[in-house]
């Protein structure tokens, strides 16, 4: 007598969704847990909403352009990044515990987080797909120089030393990047403005005005 | 589990698709697969290590090639049905309705605690630190090696650290242990340490850049006193 082997109730054949299929597969999950009491479309938008208007890389921008200004805030920041952060009312979910990594003209940080997604958010939002996806997350640990210069146009010496923070735990990396020269008279939200997502990633630096 | 998910030194993979101008969401759908982290959170589907295991148990293939916030619908599905909250066919049988009618509306209620629980965790978070009388068994500048063995289940001992050897650089303090918490277990608080590799250590000499270190966060179990140090047991 022959049996069919059973499969796993969350493993499908692999044939790729297209996005009508995806968006009309999260619709009827999204009207059962409204129904249920689990969801709500306003709270859907509402959450949306916080990331794409009030959450983003502007608070880490802040965070960074006081450090480059105030040595004691910096101080703080490279040793509790969290509390350090809560002064100026910037913390949350995904960075309860924050690690800041400093650059420096020999040290070079940039994060990843190979096993999924993790990224500090109070920070910089929620994060761009090309760190979620597999081609960033598979090589930077690899080839940190070959992506930063190929992948992303930032060409590091070989005196610079590469570090690369893989965020396998719940505690949350991010860099505080060098302040460029040309920069000397102004003030924070001036400098604030010249910080980049990318260079608070490390895949980037800040660019002199 | 050695799952696809696993991609630290995978090769193959091509460039970086870089986006510019990338917005936040780029479609209506992925705010509400968004949402369903934080909502069934609270519901009780899962904690953060599940929600994670849940995706890691996509067809491996499907992984690599779907948007990111199908991963997350993935795990809700999955925790959903095996909680018994959703039923797999009114799923499919919604699915069908919304595929041939994309614009019929979502029900409607509202919920101010859900709105300000929204608001709340944002703000406040959800830290993984507890509190633990375990005793640390390493130190700052300690050398250890990862265990090289293959755990079944979820896990954050990543492959390309296994059997490796470093140095703790950091030391965090006790956090929920995801071997435990993503299978279904306790949180069984854990220290967390930093550990510093050289390239070479992971990669060997013939292909590790120059100059380099790469830092990975490991649990205590995950690790045992480098060969040769005081007191090393392996």
């Amino acid at each position: 007598m022959s049996t069919t082997p059973t499969r796993p109730p969350t493993v499908r054949q692999p044939t790729v969704r297209t996005q009508e299929e995806i968006a009309a597969r999260v619709k009827a999950l999204e009207a059962i847990m409204i129904e249920k009491g689990i969801m709500t479309t306003e709270a859907v938008d509402r959450l949306a909403e916080i990331y794409e208007n009030e959450v983003g890389p502007q608070l880490g921008a802040a965070v960074v352009a006081k450090a480059w200004t105030d040595p004691d805030f910096r101080e703080r920041l490279l040793r509790d990044g969290t509390a350090t952060c809560r002064e100026l009312g910037i913390g949350g979910l995904q960075g309860e515990d924050m690690v800041v990594v400093e650059n420096t003209d020999t040290v070079h940080n940039v994060i990843v987080c190979t096993l999924c997604s993790c990224y500090p958010w109070p920070v910089l939002g929620l994060p761009p797909n090309w760190y979620k996806g597999p081609q960033y997350r598979s090589r930077i640990v690899r080839e940190p120089r070959k992506v930063l210069r190929e992948d992303f146009g930032l060409d590091l010496p070989e005196s610079v030393e590469v570090r690369v923070w893989d965020s396998s735990s719940e505690m949350r990396y991010w860099v505080l990047p060098l302040r460029p020269a040309g920069t000397e008279g102004m003030d924070e939200q001036a400098l604030a403005a010249l910080v980049t997502r990318d260079s608070m990633i490390g895949t980037g630096v800040v660019p002199a005005p | 589990m050695n799952g696809v998910h696993d991609l630290g030194g995978t090769d193959g993979l091509g460039p970086v698709p870089v986006e510019e101008e990338e917005p936040v969401f780029h479609a209506e759908w992925e705010k509400a697969a968004f949402g369903m982290f934080s909502m069934p959170f609270r519901a009780g589907f899962f904690g953060v290590d599940q929600f994670r295991f849940g995706i890691e148990q996509m067809h491996p293939a499907i992984y690599l090639l779907s948007p990111y916030y199908e991963h997350w619908a993935h795990t809700v599905e999955h925790f959903g049905v095996e909680k018994g909250v959703l039923d797999p066919a009114d799923i499919e049988e919604r699915t069908r309705y919304y595929l041939e009618n994309p614009d019929a509306p979502l029900p409607q209620r509202s919920d101010p605690d859900l709105l300000a629980f929204v608001d709340g965790v944002v703000k406040a978070g959800a830290s993984a630190a507890r509190e633990s009388d375990k005793k640390a068994a390493y130190a700052v500048g300690d050398r250890v090696r990862v265990l090289g063995s293959s755990p079944l289940g979820h896990t954050r001992r990543a492959r390309y650290i296994r059997g490796r050897t470093g140095e703790i650089v950091l030391a965090h303090g006790t956090f929920i242990y995801p071997d435990s918490a993503g299978n279904g277990g306790g949180d069984a608080p854990e220290h967390v340490y930093t550990v510093r590799f050289t390239n070479s250590e992971l990669w060997g000499e013939e292909t590790a850049e120059p100059n380099g270190f790469v830092y990975f966060d490991v649990w205590e179990p995950y690790i045992v006193p480098a060969a040769g140090t005081e007191g090393s047991a392996a």
